[in-house]
């Protein structure tokens, strides 16, 4: 993670100011967030100003468009700004711990598992029958992969490179069968497994928001009880362990923590995880070290990112649906790819 | 005759055997660090200084033997409370990049803070007279990494300071700095055990830095110690021939009075052997 505007400046001897700026930055994102939400509130296939969403959100029973605003686009809302801090602090905190800013939940097989999950699922009870328990059995793919991969990678203690690279490898391994449960199976149950891989919000309903809720909950702040130890242990494990930090103990809450939120959201969403890769790193870039700051920018910056990608999907291309995934990928990768590129310099120098 | 009630050392080895997977680096070695005092390990490479002043900070456990801290074996108790009293550089550490110097020097307080309670004032305190001894207050606000090597090192040390321990364990604090750098951290080390009573244990690689600021020399070779003393009676041709393999001519410096070694490997021993010590008038 490089911050190259602020390196620059620190480079000539210029204080660093986003500690001093956070407050402004997090209310900031708090504000947009929200104006994003009444914005898309307001878009959808059915045109509906923003007076009249607003008489609905406040009376519902006096209003036309109530369905529309309380069951069709609300859950589906919310559910993305969920989804979108779930996987945001499922990378940020994956990032933390391996040290690497390239770590995010598909590096290690949580994703995958996910998919794999549901997608034999799918696969062996047909498109149509009872999707309600499609959640619940990704949700089970990703902490048995992520089990796995832990098992796996053990090595008197916690080898977080070698975790990386079982992972990989993994993943590798869970694709292939996907992909092959997909070819043989019929052609409406592969049409909904493709979509779900891709990641989508269409039809979502109070129970996944109620469902994907939880995780947030009970995960965010224990997370957060963590922060010192993270920025401890982004010293080295040698310099934490002087510090007195209990390696061990740290790093399996904050990876059951990681695996809880990005498995949660995987399982309301599908695969949209290249969220966890991308909005950590934006959100460094705007409030600078210390996990307890990271955690909820890149929650608030992971939910803008679905939100959008899933309000595209709804309005760009009518009367099409297509998955917020596509445009979290098709707009995020080439971003990402920006900010890398921005980042050259500094990184050489 | 009244006796005086027995106060443990604060920081002892007994016996230690330690290595990394089958190889075993340390062979039964015994260390009781000076209190007050700057205590120096010197050896060759792969000596086991290293693995000797991380056994003795519990960051590698020894595989036979014990380390005592204050009287209790250092890896049975709450490693928090270890590092209240025990504080420890490891070797070449890293900071993240755009980690300032004074968050970087914040997180020795870590032992210190609770998630519900925490003592801001104190916390400030110590981290404002750390950067001070440390010499790094100017940069406080600047980030580690765009820093030179020396300065770097200052605010690692600076981050050990803020922990506030009695008892500091720096491993190659100097390696890969300037000389002048090297002596004005030696200096500060120095003044940390002198002046404030702390109890300093520091791999050195440079033997004549090591004489001239070590109370005690610790002299280790294939994991075992071999001399330990005051330079003025360890530090001599002899040893450092058996620890080093090195032949060296002592010497003592008549202004500083300090003891130098000059390398000799070629040099015929007679004739430099015997005026070592006692040529140079006082």
């Amino acid at each position: 993670m490089t911050h190259s505007a602020s390196l620059k400046q620190q480079g000539d001897g210029t204080v660093d100011t986003r500690a001093t700026r956070y407050p402004g930055i997090a209310a900031l994102l708090v504000l947009v967030l929200l104006a994003s939400m009444g914005l898309s509130l307001s878009l959808g296939s059915f045109p509906t100003p923003f007076g009249r969403v607003l008489d609905a959100l406040v009376e519902p029973r006096a209003s036309d468009i109530a369905f529309i605003i309380w069951e069709l686009r609300l859950p589906r809302i919310l559910l993305a700004v969920l989804v979108g801090a779930a996987l945001a602090v499922a990378g940020a905190i994956l990032q933390g711990i391996v040290r690497n800013p390239l770590a995010s939940p598909d590096v290690i097989g949580i994703t995958s598992g996910a998919a794999l999950a549901a997608v034999a699922f799918m696969a062996s009870f047909g498109a149509g029958l009872s999707l309600h328990w499609l959640p619940a059995s990704a949700l089970l793919g990703a902490l048995l992969s992520a089990l796995l991969v832990f098992l796996l990678a053990w090595q008197r203690g916690i080898a977080p490179s070698r975790m990386v690279l079982v992972g990989i490898g993994l993943s590798a391994a869970m694709g292939a069968v996907t992909t092959l449960l997909i070819v043989v199976s019929d052609d409406a149950a592969a049409m909904t497994a493709y979509v779900w891989l891709t990641g989508s919000l269409y039809a979502a309903q109070w129970q996944d928001v109620l469902g994907m809720l939880p995780w947030l909950l009970v995960a965010l702040p224990l997370c957060l009880t963590r922060a010192r130890h993270m920025d401890a242990m982004a010293l080295g494990d040698h310099v934490a362990l002087g510090l007195g930090v209990n390696i061990l103990r740290s790093r399996l809450l904050l990876m059951a923590c990681s695996v809880a939120l990005a498995g949660a959201a995987v399982a309301f969403a599908g695969g949209l995880s290249f969220v966890g890769l991308i909005a950590p790193h934006i959100a460094a870039r705007l409030v600078g070290r210390g996990f307890a700051r990271l955690v909820p920018a890149a929650a608030l910056v992971g939910a803008l990112i679905v939100l959008y990608a899933d309000l595209l999907g709804r309005v760009a291309f009518l009367p099409e649906d297509l998955p917020a995934g596509i445009f979290v990928s098709g707009v995020g990768a080439p971003f990402f790819v920006y900010l890398l590129y921005r980042s050259r310099d500094v990184a050489r120098g | 005759m009244p006796s005086i009630p027995a106060k443990p050392p604060r920081l002892t080895g007994e016996a230690l055997c330690a290595g990394y997977d089958s190889r075993r680096v340390l062979d039964g070695v015994d260390l009781t660090v000076a209190e007050g005092k700057l205590t120096i390990l010197l050896g060759p490479n792969g000596s086991g200084k290293s693995t000797l002043l991380k056994t003795l900070a519990r960051t590698l456990t020894p595989s036979a033997g014990r380390v005592y801290l204050d009287g209790q074996d250092i890896h049975r108790r709450n490693t928090r409370e270890v590092a209240q009293r025990l504080g420890i550089l490891p070797q070449g550490p890293t900071a993240p990049e755009g980690l300032t110097v004074r968050q970087l020097v914040g997180m020795g307080r870590f032992p210190h803070q609770r998630l519900w309670q925490q003592d801001a004032e104190r916390d400030a305190r110590a981290i404002r007279e750390a950067m001070a001894h440390a010499d790094v207050t100017e940069f406080a606000e600047r980030s580690v990494d765009a820093l030179s090597g020396g300065q770097r090192q200052r605010c690692w040390i600076a981050m050990v300071l803020a922990q506030e321990t009695d008892l500091i364990l720096l491993d190659e604090p100097t390696t890969f700095l300037d000389l002048k750098v090297q002596v004005d951290l030696l200096e500060l080390l120095s003044r940390l055990a002198h002046e404030h009573g702390r109890t300093l244990l520091v791999v050195l690689h440079d033997l004549n830095l090591a004489a001239a600021y070590a109370d005690t020399l610790v002299m280790m070779r294939d994991g075992a110690i071999l001399r330990q003393g005051a330079p003025r009676d360890v530090f001599t041709a002899a040893n450092l021939k058996a620890v080093f393999d090195l032949d060296a001519n002592v010497i003592r410096d008549p202004h500083s009075r300090r003891l130098v070694c000059v390398p000799t490997p070629g040099v015929h021993a007679a004739a430099t052997s015997s005026p070592a010590i006692k040529g140079v008038a006082p």
